[in-house]
């Protein structure tokens, strides 16, 4: 797929992917060989007949092609840009063999554009609406939003509660807009609308109205798909001085706030000339790359594993270096020290070396002796993880969670200890992807359908 | 959108605003704060919700800074774009015996909810507020219709007696009042002074802190604070702390991340600071 160049894209918050042709879509739907038993869709967590809407593309009929999505993914415009394809779909592709999988993300994104840009379909779309119960769903990040749409066509009223000013959760404030357009997740969000999905911004469910609340509203079931709101920091000294933040909060500041284009906007940021981001994860690579289009002269992403084992997509560590983002790998931050103003000075890091094998099988970083070494850093973007948002689960404490203060669930149906309430997503252990929390927002749409029938 | 009822100066730079959001108005409790965003292009900012009546509610601001003085170009009958809480823990408030509470600039108009609760919960209250000048001293009427025992200082003695509030509270310490707690809100200095001079008389002190925040539920991590060894998040954990555990030179610091680009952006605009 075309890209601009990373001497232009680093100066700006522009899509970085461009996106395939029409030409190119239909010459790469050409290779694709119709498995029977296609792999791509068993790999695929909301299992999109992939070879069917390959099919439609290899006939020019892209309105079918994104029925066939649809019937599956209410966000194929947001999946085709930010799905781990090479773990799913295009991992699982048979032209594997020959080192030349199917581009099936690049062929999703081209008709779910294709549709956005004939706006005329998505209106077409009626609202649904012809059961009586009500449904609510607390969230409305990739899981939220799933649910919500797979329930509004199985007819349910759906409410979805969201506690920002815009629908999208992880979608808006998270990842940036260079790659996934903000006006692309507002296009889906306003799809699931003209489905019936009402959207209540606004509104946080365990402050405004808490879960017992919605029941006595008449709401029969709710989804949580609260999120994974709550930044981890590593706790060592200096890391509340000014220009540390959370990844959550750049991202934040940024993403959902567009600092970038302060002050034309409101917001500001305050990011200085040479950065320090610590963590392996695409949230690492998403701040460091935001980073450098603050305006940042050096950015170098710190991790203490090798890039080996780093969560990161290989695109994104890829797209992140030839941006110029310098690697320092098997080093650990131990002290971050600031000006009389309290503001970063330096890092002082330590040298890893990877030992035996951990709980979760990577090789165990452990400390060199002697090894301490500073970093000359005045930015630091702390990117190692969060908890789940903690506003609607202090709320209801009648709900089961496990030691990491994730929402416990029956991996079948998503449904939580509490009758009538489902959660998925990030609120909940393992979905750390936004098709896995969209594969969780599906399961749990089916569970509450069968819990209404029987219910009623 | 929400409808702003009122918006009116209430004295020099401070201003009081009334908005429509039955909701919130409905939960909100003393010490709870909302998010507020004016329109498309403007920022989140906190404001501590001064009082409601069920279906509106009353927040007090002082133009510090942009969002600041766009507040005060709303009218009645406008709308502002985004309303939402209440956040943060409310203040709990029980039968104590005697309760100070301490508020300093438009920190008294935060004060107002908190005295008001403390004293229906049957507390024998003693308010302390304190301003620069007598223009400043708001919420004044509104604290002396609580019906308990208000005393006023100001820098320069225009109203009240000359000096700080710290002054007073000392004066009342010393002077054997039996005090169960202390809450303070107000400038960063002027709740850590009154910490410490409550510490030594081990007399429970809570103060609520103002912090920068981007969207007040726990998400961004701004608002931290060191409280005794941990670090709080006073959007999710506050925003009322111990005053005697808060890192008052950390809150101090951290409230002046933004200044050179709120300066700047002041500047372009034309507000001048």
């Amino acid at each position: 797929m075309k890209k601009q160049t990373p001497d232009e894209r680093k100066k700006n918050f522009n899509e970085v992917a461009f996106g395939l042709s029409e030409e190119e879509a239909l010459k790469e739907s050409s290779r694709c060989i119709s498995c029977k038993k296609a792999k791509c869709s068993m790999n695929c967590p909301v299992e999109i007949d992939i070879p069917g809407f390959i099919s439609a593309i290899k006939n020019k009929d892209f309105g079918k092609a994104i029925r066939i999505i649809k019937e599956k993914n209410n966000l194929p415009g947001v999946c085709g840009r930010v799905c781990p394809q090479e773990n799913q779909c295009e991992g699982a592709c048979i032209l594997n063999a020959k080192k030349a999988p199917i581009n099936i993300g690049g062929l999703e994104r081209f008709v779910a554009d294709w549709e956005l840009r004939n706006t005329a379909s998505a209106a077409n779309h009626r609202p649904l609406a012809s059961k009586q119960a009500k449904v609510a769903v607390i969230g409305s990040g990739p899981a939220g939003l799933t649910c919500a749409g797979d329930l509004a066509r199985m007819g349910y009223r759906v409410t979805v509660f969201e506690a920002l000013h815009v629908a999208g959760g992880v979608l808006m404030y998270g990842i940036p807009e260079f790659r996934l357009p903000k006006e692309i997740v507002q296009k889906e969000v306003r799809y699931l609308e003209s489905l019936g999905v009402e959207i209540k911004t606004n509104f946080i469910v365990g402050k405004t109205s808490l879960l017992k609340d919605l029941f006595e509203q008449g709401y029969k079931a709710v989804f949580a798909g609260t999120g994974a709101g709550l930044p981890s920091f590593m706790k060592i000294p200096g890391e509340n001085l000014n220009r540390v933040y959370s990844s959550n909060e750049l991202l934040t500041r940024v993403n959902l706030m567009k600092a970038y284009l302060f002050p034309e906007y409101d917001t500001p940021v305050n990011i200085g000339k040479k950065v320090a981001v610590i963590g392996g994860g695409n949230t690492a690579m998403d701040s460091a790359r935001v980073s450098l289009r603050l305006g940042a002269e050096k950015v170098y992403i710190v991790y203490r594993r090798t890039e080996n084992e780093m969560p990161a997509r290989k695109e994104e560590r890829e797209n992140a270096k030839e941006e110029g983002v310098e690697f320092r790998m098997l080093t650990l931050p131990v002290k971050i020290s600031g000006d009389e103003n309290g503001f970063v000075k330096s890092m002082e890091c330590v040298k890893m070396e990877l030992g035996e094998p951990d709980d979760s099988g990577r090789r165990r970083p452990v400390a060199i002796k002697g090894s301490e070494f500073t970093m000359d850093v005045d930015t630091v973007i702390v990117a190692v993880g969060q908890s789940p948002n903690p506003v609607f689960l202090k709320a209801t404490p009648e709900l089961a969670l496990d030691k990491w203060s994730k929402i416990i669930i029956d991996p079948k149906t998503q449904a939580s200890n509490i009758k009538g309430v489902y959660a998925g997503g990030d609120a909940t252990e393992g979905d750390d992807t936004v098709i896995a929390a969209m594969g969780a927002g599906k399961r749990a749409a089916k569970a509450i359908s069968e819990y209404l029938k029987n219910e009623n | 959108m929400f409808d702003v009822l009122r918006n009116e100066k209430i004295a020099p730079n401070i201003f009081k605003m009334i908005i429509n959001a039955p909701l919130l108005a409905a939960k909100a409790k003393a010490g709870q704060f909302m998010m507020i965003r004016i329109d498309d292009k403007g920022e989140r900012i906190p404001l501590t919700i001064a009082d409601t009546d069920g279906k509106n509610i009353t927040i007090v601001y002082q133009v510090a800074g942009v969002t600041t003085h766009r507040l005060t170009e709303k009218k009645a009958g406008e709308t502002v774009s985004d309303v939402v809480g209440p956040l943060g823990h409310a203040t709990d408030v029980r039968k104590i015996g005697t309760v100070c509470c301490v508020g300093g600039g438009v920190g008294i108009a935060e004060l107002y909810p908190v005295a008001k609760a403390y004293k229906s919960a049957g507390n024998d209250v003693i308010i302390i507020i304190g301003a620069r000048n007598k223009e400043l001293l708001i919420f004044k009427k509104e604290l002396a219709d609580l019906g308990a025992q208000l005393l006023v200082a100001t820098d320069d003695g225009s109203d009240g007696e000359k000096g700080f509030v710290s002054g007073i509270l000392k004066r009342l310490i010393d002077s054997g009042r039996n005090i169960g707690l202390v809450y303070a809100v107000g400038p960063g200095v002027m709740m850590e002074v009154i910490s410490n001079l409550t510490k030594p008389y081990g007399i429970k002190t809570l103060v609520s802190l103002n912090t920068v925040l981007v969207d007040g539920t726990g998400m961004c991590g701004s608002c931290r604070i060191q409280v005794g060894n941990e670090t709080k998040f006073a959007c999710v954990d506050g925003p009322e702390f111990d005053g005697h555990l808060v890192n008052f030179k950390e809150l101090k610091a951290r409230q002046s991340l933004f200044k050179e680009q709120e300066k700047h952006a002041c500047k372009i605009r034309g507000i001048l600071q």
